[in-house]
């Protein structure tokens, strides 16, 4: 157990393969020396939760897939088949189904997270953009395998998401869902290129994760305090103080996990989706999986053309405003690093910033909620102040909020607050941060 | 910046640590093994698969001299109607001859009818002998036409590369003349 030095990696083979591949020396840098910020709490052990998810879904998946059958005339009972004749197909599935809910439950809070402590801020634009583009992923993955088991809400499902497409004007849009589906409606080429791609984007996302651990370790983890480690006294190793963590998270995770797969394994789906398709009756409600919610809720806001004003001409009509309103309630997300450009990461210190973060999670609650409820009075005209306010947190508020708000002073270092005061090393001093609470920024702290 | 200092280790009990290292790493082990389980378990063959492990056939049609073959878990199972001279024949082999010595006794229930998966021991083809007409080998039962093994009229291997005879399944009449194989 103890910890091996970069230099000095095992002996023997380890040494014979490391010295022509270095994977020894790389995962005992990455995964074992690995110097972390001292102070971080458990919102930190969400990002090692959605990789434990991730693994969890690719190897039920790949399990799943060895019974599943995808063929319009067949899938529905080849689920059936798993879930009574198949040995522990009942638990795979189960496992499968609240996984995808579990990952995106833990992803939720990982950005979120990555919201209120501003890791999105330089240096870790690209680590957040990589994390955006993961969320993109999953929604697609998770969107393909829930029309797999080719139930009501599968084919309904599949039908509404593909016909977003025909919302783009000029005769393009039913061009490129007729190429989506294969065919003129959702039908067995859809269901098997969803499989197919259902099956490859999980590995899409594996690689991207890697790239977005890659830029992790470039500067670190961000921390609760948002400033900068000013030497060793404010990390400590990953191995033993965050490999424990983390595993301790897992616990904690597989806890509730276990207990919504062994006592309410169809709680967060549809009683529709056990009804197998059928191409020509429509269930009288139709609602994605709880996690699209809120973006289905913002789709459903816009329910007005817009024109310009007087002459009765329409831009943009109703069907395609609010698909471009829930892609760019996404795509908002890349360019939020320079939407917030205050240079205080952490919102503890931004007393009026730590209030809009809240009023802003309220927010998503309640999109989410607008989300699950029928398009009637007075669902709708709450959808659309929670929408407006969705886009106006971010291209409005936390610009003027960067310029405007005063925030409160840093601490001097990490370890200050934590070891009170001294600590054991003596922090170089620092002159106190500015008004402002501009941190100057270190030299990368390079891996290498 | 590829250090950090973590806190000093001072008074440590390395006994207890070594034993909460065991403790943690067994308990760890059991979990692993408790999930892995039913994920291995769920590629073994399934409950439709075996609700189709047992067949039922009715041998009444089939006339002396003539054989049949009946599927049975994917594999073909050949069902002989033997004529009284194969019988005798296959009684009379003195087991020193035979490579897998078993008496025709112990490989049958009736002695008429003679019950075979028709997979040939050595690489598993299909021997051939069961139709009119085709290659029954040396000795008159059946055979691989892949490397040439040669089964007597009871489905001993007698010549050929094959190891064993020719496997009888578990099988019973559950009337007169309908046999329940598996």
């Amino acid at each position: 157990m103890s910890s091996t030095s970069s230099n000095g990696i095992g002996s023997g083979v380890i040494k014979w393969i490391d010295y022509r591949l270095p994977i020894f020396t790389m995962m005992n840098k990455e995964l074992n020396e690995y110097p972390t910020p001292r102070n971080l709490t458990y919102m930190w052990n969400f990002g090692s939760l959605a990789g434990i998810a991730l693994v969890i879904m690719i190897v039920t998946g790949i399990l799943l897939a060895m019974q599943y059958t995808a063929h319009v005339d067949m899938a529905f009972d080849s689920v059936e088949r798993i879930m009574r004749d198949v040995n522990y197909g009942w638990l795979i599935r189960y496992i499968h189904m609240n996984g995808a809910s579990f990952f995106f439950i833990v992803v939720y809070i990982h950005i979120f997270r990555g919201l209120y402590y501003g890791s999105y801020k330089a240096p870790r634009e690209i680590l957040w953009a990589l994390g955006v583009i993961i969320l993109l992923l999953m929604m697609a993955t998770a969107f393909m395998g829930y029309v797999l088991p080719w139930g009501q809400m599968s084919f309904w499902g599949a039908t509404v998401i593909t016909n977003l497409f025909s919302a783009i004007p000029w005769g393009i849009g039913d061009a490129i869902v007729a190429w989506l589906w294969g065919g003129f409606a959702v039908d067995n080429p859809t269901l098997v290129r969803f499989y197919a791609l259902h099956y490859l984007l999980p590995f899409v996302i594996a690689a991207v994760a890697v790239l977005h651990m890659w830029a992790l370790h470039r500067f670190g983890s961000n921390n609760p305090l948002g400033i900068d480690a000013k030497g060793p006294q404010d990390k400590i190793s990953f191995h033993p103080y965050y490999t424990t963590k983390d595993l301790f998270g897992f616990g904690v995770f597989f806890i509730f996990f276990a207990a919504f797969i062994f006592y309410a394994p169809n709680y967060m789906g549809h009683p529709d989706n056990y009804i197998e398709a059928n191409p020509l009756v429509t269930p009288p409600h139709i609602v994605p999986e709880w996690y699209f919610l809120p973006f289905y809720a913002i789709l459903r806001a816009i329910t007005f053309d817009i024109s310009i004003p007087f002459t009765g001409i329409v831009l943009i009509d109703a069907k395609l405003g609010g698909v471009i309103a829930m892609f760019a309630s996404i795509a908002v997300l890349f360019v939020l690093p320079w939407l917030d450009s205050s240079p205080v990461r952490s919102g503890r210190f931004r007393p009026y910033f730590k209030w809009f973060f809240w009023i802003f999670v309220i927010d998503c609650l309640v999109l989410g909620y607008i989300g699950a409820m029928p398009a009637e009075s007075p669902y709708t005209e709450i959808g659309q102040v929670a929408t407006a306010w969705y886009f106006l947190h971010f291209l409005v508020i936390l610009p003027l909020l960067s310029r405007l708000e005063r925030p409160m002073p840093l601490p001097a270092s990490i370890s200050e607050p934590v070891l009170g005061g001294g600590g054991m090393a003596a922090a170089p001093a620092r002159s106190p941060e500015g008004a402002s609470g501009v941190s100057t920024e270190q030299s990368p702290e390079t891996m290498r | 910046m590829a250090e950090a200092t973590n806190p000093p280790r001072g008074d440590v009990d390395e006994g207890k640590r070594d034993f909460i290292y065991l403790l943690g790493g067994a308990a760890g082990v059991v979990g692993v093994g408790i999930v892995a389980w039913p994920l291995i378990d769920s590629l073994n063959p399934s409950a439709d698969v075996l609700a189709l492990a047992s067949i039922e056939v009715d041998v009444s049609p089939i006339e002396v001299g003539q054989a049949i073959t009946v599927t049975w878990r994917g594999k073909p199972v050949f069902i002989r109607h033997r004529t009284v001279e194969e019988i005798s024949e296959a009684e009379v082999v003195p087991m020193d001859v035979l490579r897998d010595p078993q008496t025709d006794e112990e490989r049958r229930i009736k002695a008429e009818y003679l019950v075979m998966v028709g997979v040939c021991t050595h690489l598993g083809c299909i021997p051939s002998g069961q139709k009119v007409g085709e290659e029954k080998g040396e000795y008159g039962g059946w055979f691989c036409p892949c490397h040439g093994s040669h089964y007597d009229t009871s489905g001993r291997i007698r010549k050929g590369p094959a190891p064993t005879n020719l496997v009888v399944p578990p099988y019973e009449f559950i009337q007169d003349t309908v046999v329940q194989i598996g």
